[in-house]
C-alpha cells in the first residue's frame, strides 16, 4: 500500500470569520517520528493539528498528503482533549470505526477483544464510555483512533487533564504505538513530557511555526529568543 | 356528584365485563394511533437529523417553518385532507375518505412537524458533541445520521412519545375525515364527544377513562422498554 506521508504544508492558513488563527505553516512531516507541537496558550496547536488532518478548512497556501486527500482520511486518527463519547458501551465504541470501514460484526468483535486487551479496557467492556473515569476516557479514546491502524495519529494533549499515574499509561502506549510504525503527531503544555517523547518539536507562537528542529537541537540550542525564554519556563505572550 | 359517580360506575362496568363496542373503539384508536406514530416516526425521525446535520440555504426558515407547523391546527388538517380525498380531489379516486386510512392520513400530517422538529433539537445538540468525531472518523453523511439516530435513540422516545400524545388525543381532524361512523371509523376522541352529546355520560366516561390509562400505560412502557430513567444505559 502507499504511503500517505510525507504530509506537505505550504503556507498553509486558516481563517475563521475573516480572522486568521493559524498560518502561513509550511513544513513537511516526514513518514516516520513523533512530533512534539508546543507554545503558549492560543499559538494555534491545536488549529494547526486539525489543520493537517482535515477538521479546519485551509483557506490559503496548502496541505498535501502523497495521495489524494479522500484516500489519506481514512488512513489518520485523531485524539482530541476532550475525549468525545459516543453514547455505547466500551466494545460498541470501539467496534464503531471499523464497522464504519465495512467490516463484518464477528470480525469487528475480534478485533475489540484484542484492542482492549492491548489496552487494559478487557474488563470494561461493558460499561457505558461516558460514564468511565477521565484516564480510561482517553484510554478508549485512544484505542479507538488506533483500532483502525492509521499511518498518522494527531493527539490534541491527550494527557492534559489527567493525573501523573494516567499520563504515564498514555504515554507508554504511545511509545509502543511509535516503535510499530505509526507516526505521531501530538500537541502538548507539558515540557517534561514534550522531553520524553518527541523526536522533533515545532514551536509556535501567534499561529506561526517559530523553530522546526530535532527534539535534541531544539531542547538544547533553540535558535529563537522566544522558544528559549518558553523552555526555560519563562511567560512568553 | 352524583352525575360522576353514576358516570365512574358505569365506566368500570364496560371495562370489566369487555363491552364489546367499547373495545372495538380501543382497538381501532391504537390501530389508527400507532400506525400514524410510526409513519411520522419513518419521516420525522431521519427529517430532524438530516436537517441538524446538514447546512443549506434557507436552513433556518425551514426549521422555523417546521417549528411553526407543530401548532397546525387539526381541524384545517382534517378539512385540507377532506378536500383531498372527496370524490372532486385528486386522490378522491382512492376512495379512502371516511375510513382509517384517511384518519391516519390526517394524523400523519399533525404530527409528523412535531416529531421532526423535537428530533431535530435533540440530534443538534447531539451532533455538536460528535461533529468533530464523526467527522475525523471519515463517516459519510447517512452514516453520520444513522449513528446520530441510534445514539440518541432514547432521547428520541420523547419525540414519538409526543406525537403519540397528540395523535391519541386529536378529535378536530379524524372527525372530519373518519365521520365517526360506528363500526367503522368511531374511536375514543370522536366517541367520547358523540356520547358527551347524546347524554350518555357513563360511556363517555369509560372512553375517557380508558383513554387516559392508555396513555398512561404507554409511555410507561416505553420509560421503561427504553430505559430512559437509567442514565447508566443511556
Amino acid at each position: 500500500m502507499v504511503s500517505i506521508l510525507p504530509l506537505v504544508l505550504t503556507d498553509a492558513t486558516a481563517h475563521m470569520r475573516g480572522k486568521k488563527l493559524v498560518g502561513p505553516v509550511s513544513l513537511t512531516l516526514s513518514p516516520k517520528g513523533f512530533t512534539m507541537v508546543i507554545g503558549p496558550n492560543g499559538a494555534g496547536k491545536t488549529t494547526l493539528l486539525r489543520l493537517m488532518h482535515g477538521l479546519q478548512r485551509c483557506t490559503k497556501g496548502q496541505v498535501e498528503w502523497a495521495v489524494p486527500a479522500a484516500q489519506a482520511r481514512d488512513r489518520q486518527g485523531f485524539v482530541f482533549q476532550s475525549p468525545i463519547m459516543m453514547r455505547r458501551n466500551v466494545a460498541d465504541s470501539l467496534a464503531y470505526p471499523l464497522r464504519l470501514r465495512g467490516m463484518s460484526k464477528a470480525e469487528a468483535q475480534e478485533k475489540v477483544a484484542k484492542c482492549a486487551g492491548n489496552f487494559g479496557l478487557s474488563d470494561l467492556l461493558e460499561n457505558v464510555a461516558p460514564l468511565l473515569s477521565g484516564g480510561e476516557k482517553q484510554k478508549l479514546s485512544l484505542a479507538r483512533a488506533l483500532i483502525t491502524e492509521p499511518e498518522i495519529l494527531f493527539l490534541d494533549e491527550p494527557c492534559a487533564n489527567l493525573d501523573g499515574r494516567a499520563t504515564r499509561e498514555i504515554e507508554h502506549i504511545l511509545q509502543q504505538v511509535q516503535a510499530r510504525g505509526t507516526r505521531l503527531v501530538m500537541s502538548t503544555h507539558d515540557m517534561g513530557q514534550a522531553r520524553r517523547l518527541a523526536q522533533d518539536v515545532i514551536f509556535l507562537m501567534q499561529g506561526k511555526v517559530h523553530e522546526h528542529a530535532a527534539a535534541e537541537s531544539f531542547f538544547s540550542a533553540p535558535t529563537t529568543a522566544e522558544a528559549k525564554a518558553f523552555i526555560n519556563g519563562d511567560i512568553v505572550e | 356528584m352524583s352525575g360522576y359517580s353514576d358516570g365512574f360506575g358505569g365506566a368500570w362496568k364496560l371495562i370489566f365485563t369487555l363491552d364489546p363496542d367499547l373495545y372495538e373503539i380501543i382497538f381501532l384508536s391504537l390501530q389508527v394511533t400507532i400506525t400514524a406514530v410510526i409513519i411520522a416516526s419513518i419521516i420525522g425521525l431521519p427529517m430532524g437529523a438530516w436537517l441538524a446535520v446538514n447546512r443549506f440555504m434557507f436552513r433556518r426558515y425551514v426549521i422555523a417553518v417546521l417549528n411553526a407547523l407543530m401548532g397546525l391546527p387539526p381541524v384545517v388538517v382534517g378539512l385540507f385532507v377532506y378536500m383531498a380525498l372527496s370524490r372532486a380531489g385528486p386522490l378522491g379516486g382512492f376512495g379512502l375518505l371516511f375510513s382509517p386510512a384517511a384518519m391516519i392520513i390526517a394524523q400523519v400530517i399533525i404530527i409528523t412537524p412535531l416529531i421532526a422538529s423535537i428530533s431535530h433539537q435533540t440530534i443538534r445538540d447531539l451532533w455538536a458533541e460528535y461533529h468533530d468525531l464523526l467527522i475525523s472518523m471519515n463517516a459519510t453523511r447517512t452514516q453520520r445520521i444513522r449513528a446520530l439516530l441510534w445514539d440518541g435513540r432514547r432521547a428520541l422516545l420523547t419525540a414519538t412519545l409526543a406525537g403519540f400524545g397528540r395523535a391519541i388525543g386529536e378529535v378536530g381532524a379524524i372527525m372530519i375525515v373518519g365521520g365517526n361512523i360506528e363500526h367503522a371509523t368511531r374511536v375514543l376522541t370522536t366517541a367520547i364527544a358523540l356520547e358527551t352529546g347524546k347524554g350518555n355520560f357513563a360511556f363517555a366516561m369509560g372512553l375517557g377513562l380508558v383513554l387516559i390509562v392508555i396513555a398512561v400505560i404507554i409511555n410507561l412502557a416505553i420509560h421503561i422498554v427504553g430505559k430512559t430513567e437509567r442514565a447508566s444505559t443511556w
